[in-house]
């Protein structure tokens, strides 16, 4: 599972991003996108902007939960009172994501969703060694034969974390809470600051650090 | 858990140093991530220091300015970041269950009446009334009798028409625009020519007690909030659907 983390101000602009991997049963905190797969996630991030647009006038909740999906990227929202939008893209792993061409994508779709009936075993005790090989690989070889990669990284995944396996789970659901709730305290104590203006894009390390281990704690 | 510093900076007895920005942490190693958002039930502060405070920022806002306009425009200004801020903050403090974004025009104002106002002033303002003029449905009035910003100011005769309460309107004005809802809003002294012909719009009882009242309270306030069209226009889509 990789996620992207994004915090965007009123006007549309990125004030902080961040991207991780999850640090649950085993894995290593570390993103397995693609160069490729990177910049497109600004685009899927920024196109569910006007999602978010749509839903939060008829729900007062800060938590928006699921909002959008784009193949196998799906994109979580939070809310804050003065509109600020944090989102956050996840990516179960079995996807290649790297082309982002319709076909290609709608086969990791095809192969994500059968995987999930043969995802109900107990990870193994070996599986957290051959994860941190597998899906390297799969990062290495990227879009080039994207159907044999995304069979490989979508064998290992069902079995790594039970948050990955299923974005739509009320588990995945309560992290991303979670976690959101503890990047809102923090960029709470942000604005605090006098010296901050609304929209003024947030540099501080500690602040980054802070939701590196919101990360970790949570996803 | 997370309470570490990056490790680029060592020493703990003078600041610590990031290395590339430049960027300095307190010698404690405690900067504004490390405190908390909640304050104790006691943590005032002191009337005298705001007092005082105020003022200064009363003259300091009166240099350069022309007229009284403008001296209210820059009070306001002044008010604006802190309502953007209190905001976040105050709905952040707000129980789990009720931590709602307000998404029509009079949970905003009751938010405001209540949460701020209490955060500020440690009190309820008096009243909140909707201007009867159907000329003017995007203008509420929040009404208080005896603002604490304008406790120790004392307007000259030749500037009747300042009221300093502008610095709270600017707070409410920045709580509106955060909050999705950009509106303008000022501050009227009740009796002079703004404040009465809103007040007198439409002859409500509510606004008739707010002309008797006037001679109790010399000081009473009104902040008259007028939203923008599209506040209007969205609040009555809104109300459409649901």
């Amino acid at each position: 599972m990789s996620y992207y983390f994004a915090i965007i101000g009123t006007q549309d602009n990125p004030l902080f991003e961040y991207d991780f991997g999850t640090s649950k049963q085993g894995g290593d905190g570390i993103a397995r996108f693609t160069e490729q797969a990177r910049q497109l996630n600004q685009f899927i991030i920024h196109s569910s902007l006007d999602i978010v647009e749509e839903v939060q006038w008829t729900n007062g909740q800060m938590y928006l939960k699921l909002i959008d999906r784009f193949f196998t990227s799906y994109i979580s929202c939070f809310l804050t009172a003065s509109n600020i939008k944090f989102l956050l893209l996840h990516q179960p792993p079995s996807s290649s994501s790297s082309s982002g061409l319709p076909a290609s994508s709608g086969a990791s779709t095809l192969t994500s969703s059968s995987s999930t009936t043969l995802g109900q075993h107990p990870p193994t005790s070996t599986s957290t060694s051959s994860l941190s090989v597998i899906p390297s690989l799969s990062t290495l070889t990227g879009g080039g034969n994207s159907s044999t990669t995304t069979l490989v990284g979508g064998g290992t995944s069902r079995t790594s974390t039970s948050i990955a396996a299923n974005p739509t789970s009320p588990q995945t659901e309560e992290a991303i809470r979670n976690f959101f709730t503890e990047v809102y305290e923090n960029y709470v104590k942000a604005i605090m600051s006098p010296f901050y203006k609304t929209n003024m894009e947030i540099r501080s390390p500690v602040f980054r650090a802070r939701v590196a281990a919101a990360g970790r704690k949570y996803l | 858990m997370s309470n570490h510093l990056p490790a680029s900076g060592g020493n703990g007895s003078h600041g610590v140093r990031a290395g590339d920005s430049g960027l300095r942490y307190p010698s404690n190693g405690k900067t504004i991530y490390h405190r908390p958002l909640n304050r104790t039930k006691t943590a005032e502060l002191s009337k005298a220091a705001f007092a005082y405070l105020f003022a200064e920022m009363v003259s300091y806002a009166q240099r350069r300015v022309t007229g009284i306009q403008e001296l209210e425009k820059r009070l306001n200004l002044q008010g604006h970041p802190i309502g953007l801020k209190l905001l976040d903050l105050l709905l952040f403090r707000e129980p789990p269950r009720t931590q709602l974004r307000p998404l029509n025009i009079i949970a905003l104002l009751h938010f405001i009446k209540i949460n701020i106002w209490t955060h500020l002033f440690g009190r309820q303002a008096d009243r909140l009334e909707k201007s009867s003029n159907p000329d003017t449905p995007d203008e509420f009035m929040i009404i208080d009798n005896e603002p604490l910003v304008n406790a120790y100011i004392s307007v000259p005769k030749e500037m009747s028409q300042l009221n300093c309460a502008a610095f709270a309107a600017g707070i409410i004005e920045g709580v509106c625009d955060g909050a999705g809802f950009p509106a303008r809003v000022t501050a009227h002294t009740v009796g002079d020519t703004a404040g009465a012909n809103n007040g007198s719009g439409g002859g409500g009882t509510g606004t008739g007690a707010a002309a008797a009242d006037g001679e109790m309270w010399p000081g009473r306030t009104v902040f008259l909030v007028k939203f923008q069209p599209e506040v209007l226009e969205r609040e009555a889509l809104i109300g459409n659907k649901s």
